[in-house]
This record gives structure tokens, sequence and C-alpha cells, in this order.
């Protein structure tokens, strides 16, 4: 369970304000026009930005002031998830241990995730000597291995073709049965909202709302939202 | 961002910390040659005198080299020749040539027994003298007219290859060009490269050291020296700091009018060239060339050629010499790195701005005066012996701040920018953030910064000189070895200096390649 509690943040002219709770193992799609909040939303859950009030909590725990990775939260971004100078393995046992310094069993674990999301044997390899579709597997792996409670996407997978990314929702779902995560993906996408995501946050004029059923709310969007998706 | 929940992060504790070690230490060092001046009673009309000495030759030398740089920089930027690519490469290297093995070249060259003067007698000409105001001023040319052709070529590269063709189809002649394209670049790059110039030349030491002296070519360095060494009167040092400061910093003042940036647009060729106009203008370019790459290498080639074979017969207090300026080369590189990395990872992070005002504060502040300063301040523990070679290794370092900061900041921003969030998400901290992102991801950048802070410090002849010494650097060896006119082993040792120069920077900058 993920809780904004009276959550509100000013920069300069932008606020937003965020008061809702997201029930535990729940697929949650984070909509609305762009400069709404919707990456503010993801980064207050993140920790790369503090609230001017409110609490947050996961699982009952209030995480306001815990630095990012001593979060219960996992983090995709729209590029730059892997470090280009590190192996895939390294990435990924960056998940286990901060430092890189894995034990056998680590490593052992290392390929073993790297087995199920189908990069058996591409250990030693580097992103850039990777494809799109297969850099994104090295990063899920890492989101698996870490097998947090929260996991935000911030328009991952964004940049990749439409075959590619429903593949990649369709393992996220995977790591996601199997993690028990809950998961808050920002999209610009309603088809992805409708096939990945039962229930939609709408971000707009300010504030995220509490979440609703997705298809309704693409069904018969608010005016603010029709005027987005056109 | 992070940071914003738990006030500073380490990284910026750290560059807190280390901008505001440097600015005590020469905050405090200023304040501390400041105290010891009492104000400027103590100065006579000699010390007047190398105020005025050092702002004149500054102009001049300025003033020369941007004018025949304009030349060789539209020869270089118009002609396409076999070695061009060298050529240009080469026009680097006097950045980090140890300034008393170029003395050595161009005294090979322009002394009383050198090529030049040889040729003047033969021709029944007045001989000329490398010695006084013309010898500083030579040396200063050698030294900056490569830079400002490097410069000034950047500025032609700069014109969109579109202006150049837009010019062609108009029917442009060499003289449309030169007043639609060409003077108004010049008139954008060379007051900036005519500033350069004249701040090097404010502080130069060495070269009024080595070349300059008596009434007529004493800089404020070299007046700082002579009071502190000579006549041991520190309260005239100290006041001749003082001016040494104000100078650098109405220079500084005037750098932020003077450094306009060219107002074209950026071309989409990345290699294009001018037209390249046929005729006498191919003759002249062609001469230009040759006479630049002739003035730049034939010191260094009398050099070379005269001391190779020395080095294997120099005595041994030249290798005791060299393995001791290596290691405090080395240290001095290693100190620059980490203090110019702390600062420029804190600086990555935006918030702190003051820190980057420290880390170009060694722009004020001559070798000669903190060399002074830090004297005044230690010397109630420490004797002048003593203080030599750890003070030395210091201000090296410090000297070699803005040039690592220049290469760190932008590099350590982008790394902050594309990684900083996956790193924070991951929980990288600490070594373990140092070890498999930092410094992997700024090898480059801490290669080449590295290399010019370790090559800097191997060939500085500057504050040793103020406490002398029984256990010499290798550039303070070779000083001097041309003192007491044992030229075959000066050579020796000159090339001895070079090569390890040359060899640190290629040593760290090939390392930062190749991590």
């Amino acid at each position: 369970m993920l809780e904004f509690d009276a959550v509100r943040v000013t920069r300069g002219p932008f606020t937003l304000s965020a008061d809702l709770s997201v029930p535990k193992g729940a697929r949650v799609a984070v909509i609305g026009p762009s400069g709404s909040g919707k990456s503010t939303l993801l980064s207050l859950a993140g920790g790369f930005l503090a609230p001017d009030r409110g609490r947050i909590r996961v699982e009952g725990r209030d995480i306001t002031v815990l630095p990012p990775g001593q979060r219960p939260v996992s983090m995709l971004f729209q590029d730059q998830n892997l470090f280009p100078h590190l192996t895939v393995a390294q990435n990924v046992g960056l998940g286990l241990r901060p430092d890189g310094r894995l034990s056998d069993p680590q490593r052992a674990r290392v390929a073993q995730v790297l087995d199920e999301v189908g990069l058996e044997g591409m250990e030693d390899r580097r992103p850039a000597n990777l494809s799109g579709g297969q850099q994104g597997r090295v990063a899920l792996a890492r989101v698996l291995l870490r097998a947090r409670p929260l996991l935000l996407l911030d328009e991952a997978f964004a940049a990749l073709g439409p075959a590619l990314k429903a593949e990649m929702l369709a393992l996220l779902g995977r790591i996601a049965d199997q993690t028990g995560a809950t998961v808050l993906m920002v999209t610009h996408d309603p088809d992805d909202a409708r096939s990945f995501a039962p229930q939609t946050i709408l971000v707009e004029g300010g504030v995220a709302h509490p979440p609703v059923p997705t298809g309704p709310l693409l069904d018969d969007p608010p005016p603010g939202l029709r005027a987005y998706l056109g | 961002m992070a940071a914003g929940i738990l006030g500073l992060t380490r990284a910026e504790a750290g560059g807190a910390a280390a901008a505001t070690g440097l600015a005590v230490l020469i905050g405090g060092t200023l304040a501390a040659v400041a105290w010891q001046a009492q104000g400027l009673a103590g100065l006579g009309p000699w010390d007047w005198r190398a105020v005025r000495f050092t702002l004149w030759q500054a102009a001049v030398s300025a003033t020369l080299s941007a004018m025949l740089a304009v030349p060789v920089a539209r020869a270089l930027a118009r002609r396409r020749f076999v070695g061009r690519s060298a050529l240009v490469t080469l026009l680097g290297a006097p950045f980090i040539l140890p300034v008393i093995v170029a003395i050595m070249g161009l005294v090979a060259v322009f002394g009383r027994n050198g090529a030049v003067n040889d040729a003047a007698r033969a021709l029944g000409l007045p001989e000329i003298s490398i010695y006084g105001w013309q010898g500083v001023i030579l040396a200063h040319v050698f030294f900056n007219l490569p830079l400002s052709v490097r410069l000034i070529l950047q500025g032609w590269q700069a014109i969109p290859a579109e202006r150049f063709r837009l010019a062609a189809s108009l029917g442009f002649g060499p003289r449309d060009v030169a007043r639609h394209l060409e003077r108004p670049m010049l008139r954008a790059v060379l007051p900036g490269v005519w500033l350069a110039v004249f701040l090097v030349c404010l502080t130069s030491f060495t070269v009024a050291l080595a070349l300059g002296g008596g009434p007529r070519a004493t800089t404020v360095e070299l007046a700082i020296y002579q009071a502190f060494r000579f006549d041991f009167d520190l309260g005239r040092a100290a006041s001749l700091g003082l001016i040494q400061i104000a100078i650098c910093v109405a220079a500084m003042a005037l750098a932020r009018w003077i450094a306009i940036p060219a107002a074209f647009g950026a071309g989409l060729d990345a290699d294009h060239r001018p037209t390249a106009p046929g005729g006498w203008r191919r003759v002249s370019d062609a001469l230009v060339i040759t006479g630049a790459a002739g003035f730049l290498l034939w010191p260094m080639a009398a050099v070379t050629l005269r001391g190779l074979p020395r080095i294997p017969a120099l005595p041994p207090e030249v290798w005791e010499a060299a393995a001791r300026s290596v290691a405090m080369a080395l240290i001095s590189a290693t100190l620059a790195l980490v203090l110019s990395l702390t600062l420029a990872l804190s600086l990555a992070r935006g918030r702190m701005r003051w820190v980057e005002t420290a880390g170009m504060l060694p722009l004020i502040a001559s070798p000669l005066v903190l060399g002074t300063g830090l004297f005044i301040i230690l010397r109630p523990w420490v004797g002048p012996q003593a203080l030599a070679l750890p003070v030395t290794v210091a201000i090296n370092a410090v000297m070699a701040l803005p040039f690592g900061l220049r290469a760190l900041i932008p590099a350590a921003r982008t790394l902050h920018g594309d990684y900083g969030r996956l790193a924070d998400s991951l929980d990288l901290r600490g070594f373990a953030r140092l070890r498999l992102l930092t410094l992997p991801r700024l090898a480059r950048p801490l290669g080449f910064a590295g290399g010019l802070a370790a090559a800097l410090a191997m060939g500085d002849l500057g504050v040793i000189t103020l406490f002398g010494g029984d256990r010499p650097t290798l550039p303070l060896q070779l000083y001097q070895l041309m003192n007491s006119y044992r030229m075959d082993e000066a050579a020796g040792c000159a090339v001895l200096l070079m090569a390890i120069s040359f060899g640190l920077f290629w040593a760290f900058d090939k390392g930062g390649r190749l991590a």
C-alpha cells in the first residue's frame, strides 16, 4: 500500500498536491497533460523531490525523509537505466549490492534472473552491444532481483516501438506478479494504460486525483484530459 | 535532490570543505602578504619601474603574438598539406613545455653563439642580444604565438561553411571575403586572444629571471624574488606582492568585459575550409607556415641535437633531481586531481556557486606571491630550506586547479545529469560510487587534467627559486647548470626535462583514454 497523506509541493509557479492511496499489488497508470506533474508525483515517491508538507508511506512505513536508494522502491527512467561502462551482470548485480562485490550465491542469483528475462549467457556484454529491447530486459532483471514493494516507471519504454513495448509490459506484468509489487506507471499512451493498468491516477490542474478504474475514465474523460487525449 | 531532504550530501560536504580550505589557504596567504606589506610606502622608483615594465612587456607580447598569429591561422585554415594536423597538435605543445627548456632553445638559436648571430656576423650586420627586454618579449611570443594561432584558428573554423559557399556564389574575391567574413570574426576573437596572452605574461617569472633583469627588464614577479632572495626585505616583497595581486585582479575584471563570444551561428560541416586563393597568396601562406613552424621547431631541435648525446654522461645529481621532480610532480598532480574532482562533483549538484569561485582563486594569486605569503606564515616554525619542496608541491597543485576544473566541471555535470538519479535510486554511495561510477566515467578528463598538472609541476621553475636549495628540482638544476656555463650538460638536462614532462602528460592522458 502506497499513501500520499496531504502531500503538497511548490516549485515557483508550479504546485502539486496529492492525497490518495494505492492498494498493495495494484497496477496504476499515471496520466495527465504535459507539465501537469506526473513525473513530480513519481519523484516524490522515489525520493528525488521532498514535499513541502504531508507524509508519504509505503506499507505503513513513513518514507518521506529517506534517501532514494534506501526506499522500498525500484525506479525505471525513460533512458539511462544502465551504466554503459559496466557489464550486464554488474548492472544487474548492483541491485543486490551497491558496492558490486557479489558472493558466489549472489552471482548465481544474477545469472538466474537473467535467464528469467531471456538473457541467458549475456552476463559479460556491455549495454552498447545490446538491442533496445535487451537493454530494457536487463533493467527489468534488476527490478526482479531487488524485489522492492513499489515499482515506479517514468515513461520507461516510451522510446521503444509498439511491439517491443508490448513485450516489455508483458514481462513487467510477470515480474510484478512474481514480486507482488505495486506498480505506478507514467504514460502518454492511453492504450498502455488500458492494457496494463486497471486503475489510473489523473494528474491535472495541480492535483493528483485518487485512482479510478481506467476504462470508464478513458471512455468518458473530464474536459482537461479530453483536450489532451484529442 | 534527495540532498534537499537530508541537508548536504557527502559530495557537497567534500566540495565545501575543499573550497573552504582553498579559500583559507589563498585568502590567508594574501592576508599575510597584505599585513606584512604595511602599505606601499616602502616601494622605490625601481619597483615602480618594474610595474611599468610588467604592463608594457605584457601588452607588447600580447600585441605581437596576436598580430603574428593572424596570418598563420589564416594560412592553416585555408590550406591542406601533409603534416598539417601534426603541426596543429604541435601548437599545443608549448603549453606543457618547461619554460626553462624553451629558453635554452632560444639561447641556442638567438644567443651570442647562435645561428642567427652567426649569420648576422657573416653578413656584417650588428649582433642582437637575447638578454634584456627583447629576449623577454621574444620568449613570450615563442610561448604565446602557438596559443594565439590555435584560438584564432578555432574562430576561423567557427565560420559556417555555408557563409563561404555563399561568398563563392556571390563571386567574392579574397578582399571581399576578408571584409565580410574574416574581419568581423577577428574583431570578435582578437580581444579575447590578446587578453589571454596579456594575463599569462603579467605573471611571467621564469622568462624574466633567465633573460631579463636589470633596470630595464624586471617584472614584478622578478622584483619579488630579488627583494626576497637578495635583499631579504620581506616588507618590500610583500608590497610588490600586493601590486601583483592588484594587477591580476584588474586584468581579470577586464576579462569580464572583453571576452565576447563570436556571433556566428553553428555550421553543419565539421571539417570544411575557406576558399584557398592561388597566386602570390599561395606562396605567402607557404612562407608563413614554414616560418612559424621553423620558429617553433628550430629552438627545440637545436637543444635536442646538442643535448641528446649528453644524456648518458649526465652527472648523478641530475638524475637525483629528476627522480625528486618526478615524485613531486606526481604528488602535485594527485593533489590537484583530488581537489578539482571534489570541487567538480559538488558543483555538479549545482547548488553552491561559491565553490566554483574558490576554484578560480588561484588565478589572482601568482606563485611567487603565494610562496612569499606561505613563508611569512610558516617561518616562525620552519626554515626556508625545509619549506622549499613542500611549498613548491602545494603551490603547483593549486596553480593546476583552474585547468583541472575547466576539464572536469562539464564532465561532472554531464555525469550527474545522466546517471545521478539512477545511482541514487540504487543507493550507490561513497567509495563504491567513486569506484563503480565516477572514476570510470570521468577517466578521460581526469587523465587529461592529471597530465596537465603533472607536466606543469614537472617543468615549473618558480617558487623553488625563492628558497633555493641543496635539494634542487630538475628545472632548478638545469638553471644552475646554465648559470655556471656548463652548456653541454645543461642541454642534456633540458632534453631529459622535456622528455619527462611530455612523457608524464602522455602517460596520464593515455591512461585516461584506456580506462
